[in-house]
């Protein structure tokens, strides 16, 4: 009984969220929206005993939307409303077309009863070992990959950003005037 | 254990801690009072009640008859809730920790911790970084700039210093070989606290916690001197008095976390072990007070450096030179 309470309330939560952050005119309105469905949906994951993913869902996204919110302080004044430049009727139709394409690709299978769990919850092993089985074994090759990318994308980064990096930014402008 | 004691125990734990730790968190702005002043060479509160015990109830007082003033200019609904997230963060985050050894009670076994999940230390931790979220939308929905200064001060805080955190508590886990904080305990009552294996780990655990809780060295997001009040500015009354009860409890956090960890936590479990345990945490409360009244704060490009070229490849180096001596 406690399952079901708890995984309707959390499912009319994260819906309510994202709804607020798609709909919602204004960028800090839009963020703690999503910041708030992100995290709603770590309950999922405890609900499935899934407790390491939860976790690590909280933590992930936490870290992401800060970063997201910095880029929306850099960009924009929160304080006022965006105004939206494409408002057409062919614009909105496609987009909610094209979500219910996305949602009926995704549910089949599950309706047809395809859907099998590969990697089921080992008794008496933590979540995080086994995450980690699964991750070092079958997927070993996706997941350095993904960490091929990220150091890539760290260097890019610091090349970017770390123009001049061992002057003075006040001097420099300085000596220009 | 039956559905009806699992229910009393959890209702029974929800209530301790949402009583008991909201009240000492009241109780240890009085005790950062006393300690500030006695090292200043100070009295501190005295007026109200026998050593101004009573101070913390007029606080209490004037925080809530306050008039409760909204900027016209903000953002009324996150300006409202900003201050809601820290609190309830910091009291969801404590659904993790043990604060107590196992008790027996009238022949039942009552464990004051309401999750014994395998991956509680991460929860706690994460549920405490959410926390963070509230200076941010503070900073961002005030439409004050020293609000925003203060907001964005946070968003870098929090970015450096969760990795911090997270990196310095791997090479402990790596003994453990676990994410439940009991399990860390029990490891301790064979091996030893765990500080003297992982002394490096220590430190950088809790100068990593001053600045998640944002404690003196690192209070960058409401420094007086440069940014008036930071993210704190617009805010009066209560709503400005939830900011602290958050972070006094995640004051606690800290403390309960570094006890379990590197202090040996409530060891084997008995009466004796339960009062250590508390003593232990309220020495850390302690020296979080004591360190605001010793250390001048950091500028934040010190706080970057700090974070990036000293913290960071300490702690990496501290998990790869624990990672060989598992190894081997």
């Amino acid at each position: 009984m406690f399952e079901t309470i708890a995984f309707y309330t959390f499912s009319f939560l994260t819906i309510l969220a994202f709804a607020i952050t798609v709909t919602t005119k204004n960028v800090l309105y839009a963020m703690s929206s999503l910041a708030g469905g992100m995290i709603i949906i770590s309950g999922m994951f405890f609900l499935l005993n899934a407790d390491f993913l939860g976790v690590v869902q909280i933590i992930v996204y936490t870290g992401a939307v800060i970063a997201l919110y910095a880029f929306a302080m850099i960009f924009f004044d929160s304080t006022k409303d965006i105004v939206e430049t494409k408002t057409g009727k062919t614009f909105f139709i496609l987009t909610v077309l094209s979500s219910v394409m996305l949602v009926l690709i995704l549910t089949i299978p599950m309706a047809s009863g395809q859907v099998e769990a590969l990697y089921p919850i080992h008794e008496g092993v933590g979540n995080a070992q086994d995450v980690g089985m699964v991750l070092f074994t079958k997927y070993l090759v996706p997941f350095e990959v993904a960490a091929v990318m990220l150091l890539v994308a760290m260097i890019g980064g610091i090349i970017m950003a770390g123009k001049k990096m061992d002057k003075n930014l006040t001097e420099i402008k300085e000596n220009e005037e | 254990m039956e559905l009806d004691v699992f229910i009393i125990q959890t209702l029974i734990n929800v209530l301790i801690i949402l009583g008991v730790f909201s009240a000492l968190a009241g109780f240890t702005t009085y005790l950062e009072r006393k300690v500030l002043a006695f090292m200043q060479r100070r009295l501190g509160p005295m007026y109200v009640g026998p050593y101004g015990l009573l101070q913390v109830l007029a606080d209490g007082i004037k925080l809530f008859t306050k008039e409760d003033i909204v900027p016209t200019n903000s953002i009324q609904t996150v300006f409202k809730l900003a201050p809601v997230i820290l609190p309830a963060s910091a009291f969801i985050a404590f659904a993790g920790v043990p604060f107590l050894p196992d008790m027996e009670i009238f022949g039942v076994t009552f464990q004051p911790l309401i999750v014994d999940s395998n991956a509680g230390i991460l929860f706690v931790l994460g549920m405490m970084a959410v926390g963070m979220f509230s200076p941010l939308l503070a900073g961002l929905s005030s439409g004050n700039k020293w609000s925003l200064l203060g907001g964005a001060r946070t968003a870098i805080q929090l970015l450096s210093f969760e990795v911090i955190t997270g990196l310095s508590v791997l090479a402990p886990l790596m003994l453990v070989g676990s994410l439940s904080l009991i399990d860390i305990n029990n490891y301790q009552i064979e091996n030893g606290w765990l500080i003297w294996q992982q002394p490096i780990a220590f430190f950088l655990f809790l100068i990593a916690g001053y600045a998640e809780t944002n404690r003196t060295p690192f209070d960058l997001l409401e420094h007086e001197a440069e940014v008036v009040s930071g993210y704190a500015t617009e805010y009066s009354g209560m709503r400005w008095g939830l900011f602290f009860i958050g972070e006094y409890v995640n004051m606690y956090i800290v403390a309960f976390l570094t006890v379990l960890i590197f202090f040996g936590g409530f060891g084997e479990g008995t009466f004796v072990d339960g009062l250590l345990y508390l003593a232990k945490v309220f020495f850390f409360i302690f020296l979080f007070l004591w360190t605001r009244a010793a250390w001048p704060h950091l500028r934040p490009d010190q706080l970057m450096w700090l974070t990036w070229k000293v913290l960071m490849p300490l702690a990496v180096v501290n998990i790869v030179i624990t990672g060989l001596v598992v190894m081997f």
